[in-house]
């Protein structure tokens, strides 16, 4: 693949071009998802040179009809035109067809992520339970898990919780969807919080890999699903905040020590763990106030005339559940 | 048919045949392997249109009665198709529209988040169940948890007459009932399909996904109310 690919070097760039890249990608899935993060095929120096490349392909095959045309001179003008239009359109074809096969082979190599499923039914049911269990050991590395099935499924999971929870309070979304904004919320918080404590312990030299971050991260949903299950159908504050500091805080223990084992320094310490629990407990308390009814007329008279892309309306609440700060609130967003 | 006769006696004719140059021979030399294909290709060309799409009808409608009773037969995954998948969906998300909402513009996603919801949902177990081991193929599980969503689709259409009727706390414990037990038919169905892909000791990693999956169908069933 890559000989053949590497004798159509028609790049102009003085500077020469991105094609050495995407012929040495031409190995295996691993190699080329190095490869991707400077030659991403949608930057506009790729598909420019794409194109210049395949129409100097196409003109060096309208040469190549052009000096060869005996055979199809009995067929008159017409067919000579439709005999090159032929052998130009197949020639862009098999272009397109090479390029899009490479695209595919790169991104669409699911094999890639096959380790990370591999798991037994009991292996994940105990690791959802030791996800509320706090390990005792800080001195010497835990063992953290490198599974995506766990985390993946309880992001699903956490996405169908929230989608309850927002029916059931009413939640209307003006711009965008109940799905998406749901599924944006989880998958976002999974995959950006992850990535930001990889990037810290990166930063203090944690021994910490971007997997076990997700698996740990995705693990620590489970405690959030729980706690969301429970207070979206039982609507006492006091029961969740017992169960946010609970559940939450136990949850948040477990990632607190397993980081821990795996930091060394006092300064490090304080700042990965701190970012996590502060970023883990504030999101558990955020899924169970923005969904919540009272709030929702909160924020319609704090907002004001500017509607906000997520508008919440305001619905009538049952007197006793406001104080009178909350119902003079009320009663200024029920009269506009 | 020329061309027939010339695969099963390969160049035994072409001894004897001058052919002047400006004539131009046309037609392809086949294999004798090809021959019957392009019958069947010749005869699928030549009949009537209301044969062909009869022949697809009965075919989608052979895996609905395979739907409704899930037995352990390959016939769902040996000639899949993603007819009856579309239909089901365009069908759910056409009775799921015009839901409740305070505002006139919650029609239009609901139709889109139905369909994304169903398409990617079913992608993702796809995806998931070939990542655990699975032998089924992409599409042909598509089929397959496409197919599987008739029965809620039976229920959505329950519930929108049931819905007609005032009486608010009967018409939400049968609809309650009808939808639990279609959603139990669907999960049934397609982990009887599904389910023996895969190794044995994984059938829980793969139904999960699955009954998630359904079980969000069925609670956007269960909590449609129609606009006053």
């Amino acid at each position: 693949m890559s000989a053949g690919s590497g004798s159509r070097n028609t790049n102009t760039e003085p500077w020469g071009s991105f094609d050495d890249n995407l012929i040495q990608g031409g190995g295996s899935a691993v190699i080329d998802m190095e490869n991707t993060d400077d030659t991403s095929g949608s930057s506009f120096e790729d598909m420019g040179e794409m194109h210049q490349r395949m129409k100097e392909e196409e003109e060096v095959a309208a040469e190549a009809a052009a000096t060869e045309d005996d055979d199809g001179e009995f067929l008159g003008m017409k067919g000579l035109k439709g005999q090159l239009g032929r052998q130009v359109a197949d020639e862009v074809w098999q272009a397109g067809k090479r390029q899009a096969s490479r695209a595919f082979n790169l991104y669409a190599n699911i094999d890639i992520l096959r380790p990370y499923f591999d798991v037994e039914p009991v292996q994940v049911r105990s690791r959802l339970i030791e996800s509320l269990i706090p390990a005792r050991m800080i001195n010497f590395p835990q063992k953290i898990a490198g599974e995506l099935y766990g985390p993946l499924m309880l992001v699903f999971t956490l996405v169908a919780i929230l989608l309850h929870g927002m029916k059931t309070s009413g939640t209307v979304i003006r711009e965008g969807t109940l799905m998406g904004t749901a599924i944006g919320t989880c998958f976002g918080y999974w995959l950006c919080v992850s990535s930001f404590i990889y990037f810290l312990s990166y930063l203090v030299n944690a021994q910490i890999t971007m997997l076990q971050t997700l698996s740990l991260l995705g693990y620590g949903l489970f405690g959030h699903c729980v706690v969301l299950l429970v207070t979206y159908n039982i609507h006492f504050h006091f029961l969740f905040y017992v169960l946010w500091l609970v559940i939450g805080g136990l949850s948040t223990l477990r990632m607190v020590t397993a980081i821990l084992s795996r930091t060394v320094g006092q300064t490090p310490r304080l700042l990965l763990c701190g970012t996590l629990s502060v970023l883990h407990m504030l999101f558990l308390l955020y899924l169970h106030f923005a969904y919540h009814r009272i709030v929702e007329g909160l924020l319609d008279s704090l907002e004001g005339p500017n509607l906000s892309p997520i508008q919440r309306v305001a619905r009538d609440v049952p007197e006793v559940m406001l104080n009178t700060t909350m119902r003079s609130l009320g009663n200024m967003a029920k009269t506009r | 048919m020329a061309a027939a006769d010339e695969s099963s006696r390969p160049f035994a004719g072409l001894s004897d045949v001058s052919i002047s140059g400006d004539i131009p021979v046309e037609g392809d030399i086949s294999v004798p392997v090809g021959p019957s294909r392009r019958d069947d290709e010749f005869s699928t060309l030549d009949e009537p249109v209301k044969e062909t799409i009869l022949r697809d009808l009965r075919a989608v409608g052979n895996k609905f009665i395979h739907v409704l009773y899930p037995k352990r037969s390959s016939a769902l995954l040996r000639d899949w198709d993603l007819w009856g998948p579309l239909l089901l969906c365009v069908t759910l998300a056409l009775l799921l529209q015009g839901g409740a909402a305070k505002g006139d513009d919650q029609s239009g996603p609901q139709f889109a988040e139905v369909f994304v919801i169903i398409w990617f949902g079913s992608i993702i177990i796809t995806l998931n169940s070939k990542l655990l081991g699975g032998t089924i193929s992409f599409f042909q599980s598509l089929c397959v948890l496409g197919y599987c969503i008739m029965p809620l689709t039976v229920a959505m259409a329950t519930c929108r007459i049931v819905l007609l009727v005032p009486n608010s706390l009967v018409s939400f414990v049968v609809r309650l009932v009808v939808v639990t037990a279609s959603f139990g038919w669907s999960t049934f169905a397609s982990t009887a399909f599904l389910a023996d892909s895969q190794p044995p000791n994984r059938k829980a990693l793969v139904v999960y996904p699955v009954f998630l999956f359904y079980f969000v169908i069925a609670w956007m069933i269960l909590t449609f109310t129609p606009t006053q």
